[in-house]
């Protein structure tokens, strides 16, 4: 039951087959039981039972509000959730208990949806591992499966489970090894230049970030406001239609929100594809882009062309500037974001009391990790008088031309890019953590963010097993609110793929050694 | 052309304690004479030659927009509620919450720019200016650095010369732009526990910032121009404009150069809170800049603050020296697009939209369009209309008299100018809180154009009114028997009365000293108390006299 997707189960739900009672609490036994994963921060177990006995009344009386009626789900700590902490994986906001809901999680309360809870991310979504959370990394649950560990080859049995344990990426990792794990059916991330889509490859999962401006970010703390954009994690992509259907539409205290109104639809049963025409950007073939991802990525490209769609190779110039301008633009935006983390009306606020500035600078100091601080001191660089111009304004340009190469080629008649979504399939704990921040992310994203800069919405399909056993995505960038075409893209390749379901070994033995663990990896 | 204009105005000042009390600007130097002989002992007299000094003042004015809400929350806007009562998430800067315009601060805005002939920026921006401040809950102000919602304007103001009604010019200042941006909340330090409190009930409201150009070169004319920019901004409701409730605030730039040279290095007088003040602190600081330049000294390009007790400004304690501001644009807020009738899209909701034409067209008449209308309508002088439209509801008072009476609007306005005016200043009471009503006020100037009562009756009666004991004028006047005498034996006898007592007078009179006529008018009206005409008994008199 917990492996079906979230159509089917709403369908088991209707039909009396499970209670929402039930279905609540054998995830939140699973959930228990995978723990050592560290996939949430905080369970919210007795508001869960509450919403779910709440929802089976509704189905008694013959009136569930709707597909999302008793379904669990799970929410990143980077959300709004009234009555339940909001932590953003920082010391910052640790205890924090916001009073009001995220509009994306009034939305899905207000159909009905079970809030099981809020899931664990790099520090204030900065970082492509989450790895970087005050609450310890989180480990992909592919690595305790059992198509993993038949490849990957243990040096020695004792090494076996601490050395190899595999990254979820990131940095919506929780709410991508939630789902992959089963212990939801659907989960939000929030994607500012990869963050749903790069974890959603590294678990199996499709992730899809909507277009910027189609859900609104009232109540998601914010990372980049002019890229941030709530992200969908789901098992299939019906489901990731379903959700986005629940969520999309204008929003009153979002004023990005675009003000026409969204249709929610449903996708075909048998997509076509052949009128379609397709573009590779050769761009997107980059440095450390792992063979057997480039095989599948052609492989796939063959796939479209047997199904008589168009496939071209296109050209997205600007692209390798990306980083870069990302870079300038990103922490810029944190810079200013964060400047209202100062521990006067919420969050911790340090003992120091000599004056409010000494207060400001311990506050801070001790709230944000180092990833944090040194975005705020980089981006507050770049918006000095005297470089103002030369970093931010250059990177304002650049951007522009990255979005603009995208509409030219969207423009020339090309429907869809596909792509890679990440470098490789993910990499040890071990490995990941060899690597600073900074220079993962900037490797991470680097297939990723141009979607962000343009807006454009993208979806990562899981494609394949890695030779290791791991998940290989592919990404779909589709043109400007096209979310439908975009999806029943991905829905024909997900067909055809046949993308296998995790098999996981019995997950009760790890237990024990996932607390020692998230003791030692918080942050001074 | 306006800035030449406002510029030729005779904005050369000399050391007053050089120059003698004769110099060009003699009046407000009462508590600078002290001061500046104290010191100008020190200076080697002609050290400084004479070379005259030309002031140079330009203003930041921020006004409260009058809102019911602010300007990107639904929190109430309301003076003196009781503290951080009117906050809401995003006032407070509560993580992922984001800033929505309100429609109505930007209306404002649009009748301020268009009311000071500016041009409406179709497409304007937001922006965040960064400080950290524990009244600034976000750690910016979000504000419109870059392109404002109006730019390029002008006002005209008037003023009196050497303090005389009688002498009024017509001054404009350059608008440079008005932008939308949001207060501060209120930091209260706390300094014997050592602490700060902070209200943020102010965080957020809408503010215009009203920048104008260095046009001006003393306080009278700063005063001047902010005096009518509160009127506009009343007029058109777009602020109530109100200095002591911090509804208007006013920055003062400040600079003094030679004739033909550079401006000088420029200091900013703040903390002025009322417009009397805002005169004193321009004029102490230019003759304080002077002063130290001619001293040898140089001026600072600092901050200042008026203290309205001693009468000057002070070196404010500088928050962090240099600011940089780190300005970058609001990413949560798309540019304001503004619609006039040609680019209005059709199609499009009108409550959504704002457009520029249909507020234009809706203007209220500014105070110098009533003021002419005034002039032109009722025959009154300029200086009257000014006199009228300075304090809230006496216009309207006038003109409610004025229908109501048959006396000539050139008479009523002396009574309502000298009479009432002076006696509402007198007791601090506003136009709205006069005891006596328009209704009140007209009866008896209709007894006094009948010729039922002389004026000094009738300010008798007015004194009786002010009471507020519901009696009309003429039951006052009947009461305390005010009404003329109209028995004409009555009068000749007491004027008769009056001739016989006063025979030196009369003799004088005889020998062709007329004036010592009115000597003997005046007694006759003190004999009756007042009840007696004088034009009736001036003739009485005469002819007895000639009998």
């Amino acid at each position: 039951m917990l492996r079906a997707s979230l159509r089917e189960v709403s369908a088991a739900l209707r039909e009396g087959h499970v209670t929402p009672t039930e279905l609540c609490q054998r995830c939140l036994a699973l959930l228990k039981s995978t723990r050592f994963l560290n996939a949430y921060i905080t369970v919210a177990e007795e508001t869960a039972l509450k919403q779910a006995e709440e929802s089976e009344k509704r189905y008694k009386r013959g009136q569930p509000l709707g597909v999302l009626d008793g379904i669990p789900i799970a929410v990143k700590d980077n959300f709004n959730t009234a009555g339940i902490e909001t932590t953003c994986a920082s010391n910052m906001l640790k205890g924090y208990i916001s009073p009001y809901n995220a509009t994306v999680v009034q939305k899905l309360l207000d159909q009905g949806a079970v809030l099981l809870g809020k899931t664990n991310l790099d520090e204030f979504a900065m970082g492509s591992g989450s790895t970087d959370g005050v609450f310890g990394p989180v480990r992909n649950p592919w690595s305790y499966s059992r198509q993993y560990k038949e490849k990957s080859v243990p040096k020695s049995l004792s090494e076996d489970e601490e050395s190899n344990w595999v990254i979820t990426g990131g940095s919506s990792g929780g709410s991508a090894a939630a789902v992959s794990s089963f212990t939801c059916f659907a989960a939000l991330g929030s994607d500012t230049g990869g963050s749903t889509r790069n974890p959603a490859a590294h678990c199996g999962v499709v992730g899809l970030k909507p277009t910027y401006g189609l859900i609104s970010r009232h109540g998601l703390i914010p990372l980049v406001n002019s890229m941030d954009v709530p992200g969908i994690l789901t098992r299939c992509v019906d489901d990731a239609a379903i959700v986005l259907g629940s969520l999309a539409g204008h929003d009153p205290k979002d004023s990005t929100t675009i003000q026409d109104n969204f249709k929610p639809f449903e996708l075909p049963n048998l997509p076509d594809v052949s009128k379609l025409s397709i573009g590779i950007p050769k761009e997107y073939h980059a440095p450390g882009l792992s063979s057997e991802i480039l095989a599948l990525w052609s492989k796939a490209a063959d796939l479209f062309k047997n199904a008589g769609a168009q496939v071209t190779e296109v050209s997205l110039p600007h692209t390798r500037y990306s980083i870069v301008c990302y870079h300038v633009l990103c922490t810029a935006e944190v810079a200013s974001n964060m400047a209202r983390f100062d521990g006067l009306e919420y969050g911790h606020r340090s003992d120091m009391n000599k004056s409010t500035e000494s207060m400001y600078a311990a506050t801070r100091r001790e709230g944000f990790n180092d990833v944090v601080r040194g975005r705020i001191l980089s981006g507050n660089y770049f918006l000095l008088k005297q470089n103002y111009e030369n970093y931010f304004i250059k990177a304002q340009k650049v951007r522009r031309l990255i979005a603009n190469d995208f509409l030219k080629v969207f423009g020339s008649g090309v429907d869809i890019l596909l792509t890679p979504t990440t470098l490789s399939d993910a990499v040890p704990y071990m490995e990941f953590i060899k690597e600073d921040n900074r220079t993962r992310s900037a490797q991470d994203d680097i297939l990723t963010q141009a979607a962000n800069m343009a807006g454009l919405p993208a979806i990562n399909v899981p494609a394949a097993l890695s030779e290791r056993g791991l998940p290989i995505g592919l990404q779909f960038i589709g043109r400007s609110f096209q979310e439908k075409q975009l999806l029943t893209v991905a829905k024909w390749f997900e067909k055809q793929v046949k993308f296998p379901m995790i098999q996981l070994e019995e997950v009760k033995r790890h237990s024990h050694d996932v607390f020692q663990h998230q003791k030692s990896a918080s942050f001074s | 052309m306006a800035a030449v204009a406002a510029r030729g105005c005779g904005g050369v000042w000399r050391r007053a304690w050089q120059h003698g009390a004769g110099g060009p600007r003699p009046s407000s130097r009462g508590q600078r004479a002290a001061a500046s002989s104290a010191r100008g002992a020190v200076v080697p007299v002609g050290k400084s030659g004479l070379a005259p000094w030309v002031p140079v003042v330009g203003l930041e004015i921020h006004a409260q927009i009058s809102s019911n809400s602010k300007l990107f929350s639904g929190s109430q806007v309301q003076f003196a509620a009781p503290p951080n009562s009117l906050v809401s998430f995003f006032d407070a800067s509560l993580p992922g919450t984001l800033p929505v315009l309100n429609r109505r601060c930007v209306e404002a805005a649009v009748m301020t720019g268009l009311a000071l002939n500016c041009s409406i920026n179709k497409k304007s921006l937001f922006d965040r200016k960064h400080y950290f401040y524990a009244d600034l809950p976000a750690g910016y102000q979000i504000t419109q650095q870059r392109v404002p919602i109006a730019v390029n304007g002008s006002l005209s103001y008037s003023l009196c010369i050497d303090n005389k009604m009688s002498q009024m010019v017509t001054k404009t200042v350059r608008i440079k732009q008005i932008q939308l941006e949001q207060d501060s909340g209120k930091s209260l330090h706390d300094d014997t526990r050592s602490q700060t409190l902070v209200d943020l009930n102010r965080a957020g409201v809408g503010l215009m910032e009203v920048v104008m150009e260095p046009d001006m070169c003393c306080g009278e004319e700063a005063a001047a121009a902010v005096r009518e920019l509160q009127l506009i901004l009343q007029t058109l409701g777009s602020s109530q404009a109100v200095m002591a409730e911090g509804q208007l605030r006013v920055d003062a730039n400040v600079s003094v150069h030679h004739p033909g040279e550079p401006y000088g290095v420029r200091t900013e007088v703040k903390n002025i809170n009322s417009i009397r003040f805002l005169a004193k602190a321009v004029d102490y600081e230019i003759q304080r800049q002077i002063e130290e330049l001619e001293n040898g000294g140089t001026i600072l390009n600092e901050t200042r603050a008026f203290d309205s007790k001693l009468g000057c400004t002070v070196p404010m304690r500088d928050k962090e020296g240099k600011q940089d501001y780190r300005f970058m644009p609001e990413p949560n807020l798309p540019p304001l697009i503004l619609y006039d009738a040609k680019s209005l899209p059709a199609n499009m909701n009108h409550q959504q939209v704002v457009n520029i034409d249909w507020i234009h067209e809706r203007l209220p008449d500014l105070p110098s369009v009533t003021r002419a209308k005034l002039v032109e309508r009722y025959g009154i002088l300029p200086e009257h209309s000014f006199a009228l439209l300075n304090e809230d509801g006496l216009t309207e008072f006038f003109e409610n008299v004025v229908k109501q009476t048959q006396m000539k609007p050139k008479k009523v306005i002396g009574w309502i100018l000298n009479v009432l005016l002076s006696y509402l200043k007198q007791h601090s009471l506003t136009v709205k809180e006069s005891p006596v009503s328009s209704v009140l006020m007209a009866d008896l100037l209709n007894l006094l154009e009948k010729k039922e009562i002389s004026s000094t009756a009738a300010k008798q009666v007015l004194a009786e009114l002010w009471k507020g004991e519901g009696k009309t004028p003429l039951e006052i006047v009947k009461e305390k028997k005010l009404e003329l005498i109209q028995d004409q034996k009555e009068l000749e006898q007491i004027c008769q009365a009056v001739i016989d007592g006063q025979e030196n007078e009369v003799m004088a009179i005889k020998a062709g000293n007329l004036k010592v006529l009115n000597k003997l008018i005046g007694l006759v009206q003190r004999e009756t108390q007042g009840r007696s005409n004088p034009v009736l008994v001036k003739q009485l008199l005469e002819k007895k006299l000639s009998e």
